[in-house]
């Protein structure tokens, strides 16, 4: 019986073959000592880090192989996997396999651009803008003593037209700052600080799924002595007005709701919640970073006196975005910034004109043209979300009716969306917004939405643009599926469900 | 439309058309191939002379844009995307497989 041969005799003579082979040292003098030599020591204390409890996905896929390897020998290659007909290389590595399916097809490797909610390419248009302020007309606006101020503090006023244009504004009621975040915090705790001083108004309701900007302020505020209601939204992303209504109280002073959620697309009431505001006499402010350019916007119809704007979001350049405050009834703030006065004494400083005339010329273009781009947008968005529901097991996150087609956020069950991004390197896309997706915690959006923590896990974010085209759709369903049937392949939930069990009935054992 | 404004307007949709093709960023020559063709086709029946005048200044302007541009993107070339081949699973060029690293096995 070969196999009953003590261990360390075994150990022993692999040691004596490799010096052989290396030294060639007469063998003989050596074997006893390795006899009596114990296998070195294997264990040792593993330190405790957070980089330590991450799960690396190539070292569980490296676990993986060495299983399959041990099942099917070498001719791996020429085995199939049964339901996706892959290779059996794609056992041995998923990620490789995958890639090497996706370039044997097409000859680029540059990923296809889906995550328009983190930036959008900047338009040619609004680049051949910007480029001579970039060069020649390099004058500061602010400059009233000579003509390389005065051209320039002509094409930033009307570019401020533009912006005012889009959401139905006066020219002099757009301050320009450094984008939405900055616009965010200006707003919040410019009016919570204008009202601290009279002293009576402390109070400010927001939304869960707002951006982390707003939340954050918020939460600064609360230290600040603020009382701060951060309102529940219902499972389709949508705020009660019902439940908004019973938060306001006589000392609110500031009500925050954002215009298009970044991560679901759902489109709050604005109108109605403005009208409400209004009807109380407590301001309005929106962050409309995700809607202005793609849905159309009136400041007026909708009674906002107070809106976030930023100028990557619309084809634009990063770095540049603008704050709308309500001129008639005056809606009064306390700048965060001082200095020299520019913009009403709200934002002090010196413009960029550079990049406030591309934000103007992208604003000038998505006022063109809205109609075609969201027809368009539509179309492709409808074209996505009808192929991605097709697949089994697959639901649309936020209300379907009051959203913005170019964001599509769908949760695949089954599938952990970290791999599932991971095996779709092909094509740039996002769990969530791109703040939060440096951490593996599931979205706190979808949290709000009352998803359970593996929804929200799997769940992936597709953002259409103007610069998106059909065969990128087709390209994506294509891939989505194949590689979504793939990975629920490797998945033992998912072999549990087709055998028909119900995951909620398994008492997982703790170990 | 008198015959010369025709003449002038198909030289302009084809030098648009041909204009555009030269941007390396595959999303923009689409694009630019998609927003040309729409726009001409969306403004086939206009009749009023002075409107056509417009939009043929219009036309001309968004030509001096894709002229500058398009050089500007062949400056900044980066690699094709991965759709660019054509989603028939066929290699379209000569060349062999793109790949930008070893993919393990074999």
């Amino acid at each position: 019986m070969s196999h009953t041969a003590p261990k360390a005799a075994r150990q022993a003579l692999r040691q004596c073959s490799r010096r052989v082979a290396t030294a060639s040292s007469p063998a003989a003098t050596h074997f006893p000592r390795a006899c009596i030599l114990a296998p070195t020591r294997r264990n040792y204390v593993s330190e405790s880090s957070p980089k330590q409890a991450t799960v690396t996905v190539e070292k569980t896929m490296q676990q993986e192989q060495k299983s399959f390897i041990q099942q099917t020998g070498l001719a791996s290659g020429q085995t199939q996997l049964p339901a996706s007909g892959m290779g059996g290389e794609a056992a041995m590595s998923p990620s490789a396999a995958i890639l090497k399916q996706a370039t044997v097809m097409d000859e680029g490797t540059r990923p296809i651009y889906l995550d328009m909610q983190a930036t959008t390419p900047t338009d040619p248009r609004v680049l051949d803008a910007m480029l001579p302020f970039f060069t020649g007309l390099y004058g500061n606006p602010h400059s009233r003593t000579h003509a390389y101020g005065w051209e320039t503090d002509s094409a930033v006023e009307q570019a401020r037209k533009h912006v005012a244009d889009l959401i139905g504004a006066d020219p002099k009621e757009i301050i320009w700052t450094s984008g939405a975040t900055e616009s965010n915090n200006m707003v919040i705790k410019g009016v919570a600080r204008f009202f601290k001083k009279g002293g009576k108004k402390n109070h400010i309701i927001t939304c869960q799924t707002e951006h982390k900007c707003v939340l954050d302020s918020c939460r600064h505020l609360q230290d600040e002595g603020f009382d701060i209601t951060y309102l529940p939204v219902q499972s389709n992303g949508l705020i009660n007005m019902e439940e908004l209504e019973k938060a306001m109280r006589p000392e609110t002073c500031l009500v925050s709701i954002m215009a298009v959620n970044n991560e679901i697309g759902v489109v709050q009431p604005l109108e109605e919640i403005g009208k409400l505001c209004r009807s109380k006499k407590i301001y309005f402010h929106t962050d409309a970073a995700q809607a202005v350019g793609k849905i159309p916007i009136n400041v007026n119809e909708m009674h906002v006196d107070l809106m976030s704007l930023s100028g990557h979001k619309i084809y634009g350049p990063n770095g540049i975005g603008a704050c709308y405050v309500r001129r008639r009834p005056r809606v009064r703030i306390d700048p965060i910034i001082s200095g020299g006065g520019q913009e009403r004494g709200l934002r002090s400083g010196t413009l960029a004109p550079p990049l406030i005339i591309g934000m103007g010329e992208a604003a000038r273009i998505c006022n063109e043209e809205m109609e075609y781009d969201s027809k368009r947008i539509a179309a492709l968005s409808t074209k996505l979300t009808d192929g991605l529901l097709g697949m089994e097991h697959t639901s649309l996150n936020g209300d379907p009716s009051h959203h913005y087609p170019g964001c599509v956020n769908v949760s695949f069950a089954y599938v952990e969306g970290e791999s599932l991004l991971m095996a779709l390197k092909d094509i740039a896309l996002s769990s969530g917004s791109a703040c939060t997706s440096a951490s593996l915690e599931p979205s706190y959006v979808l949290r709000a939405l009352g998803n359970s923590d593996e929804s929200a896990h799997s769940s992936i974010r597709f953002g259409i643009g103007r610069f998106t085209t059909d065969a990128e759709i087709d390209y994506v369903l294509k891939a989505v599926q194949q590689r979504v049937s793939f990975l629920r392949e490797l998945s033992p939930l998912w072999e549990l469900v087709q055998e028909g069990v119900d995951l909620n009935t398994i008492e997982w054992s703790q170990h | 439309m008198s015959s010369s404004t025709a003449v002038e307007v198909r030289s302009l949709y084809r030098s648009l058309l041909r204009q555009g093709r030269e941007f390396a960023a595959y999303n923009f020559r689409e694009y630019a191939r998609r927003r040309t063709r729409d726009a001409f086709r969306e403004h086939k029946a206009e009749a009023d002379e002075r409107r056509i005048q417009e939009l043929m200044q219009k036309g001309l302007k968004e030509l001096q844009i894709l002229k500058r541009q398009t050089v500007v993107s062949q400056f900044f070339q980066l690699d094709r995307l991965v759709v660019e081949g054509g989603k028939t699973g066929k290699q379209t060029s000569g060349g062999g497989i793109v790949r930008q690293k070893d993919q393990g096995l074999d």
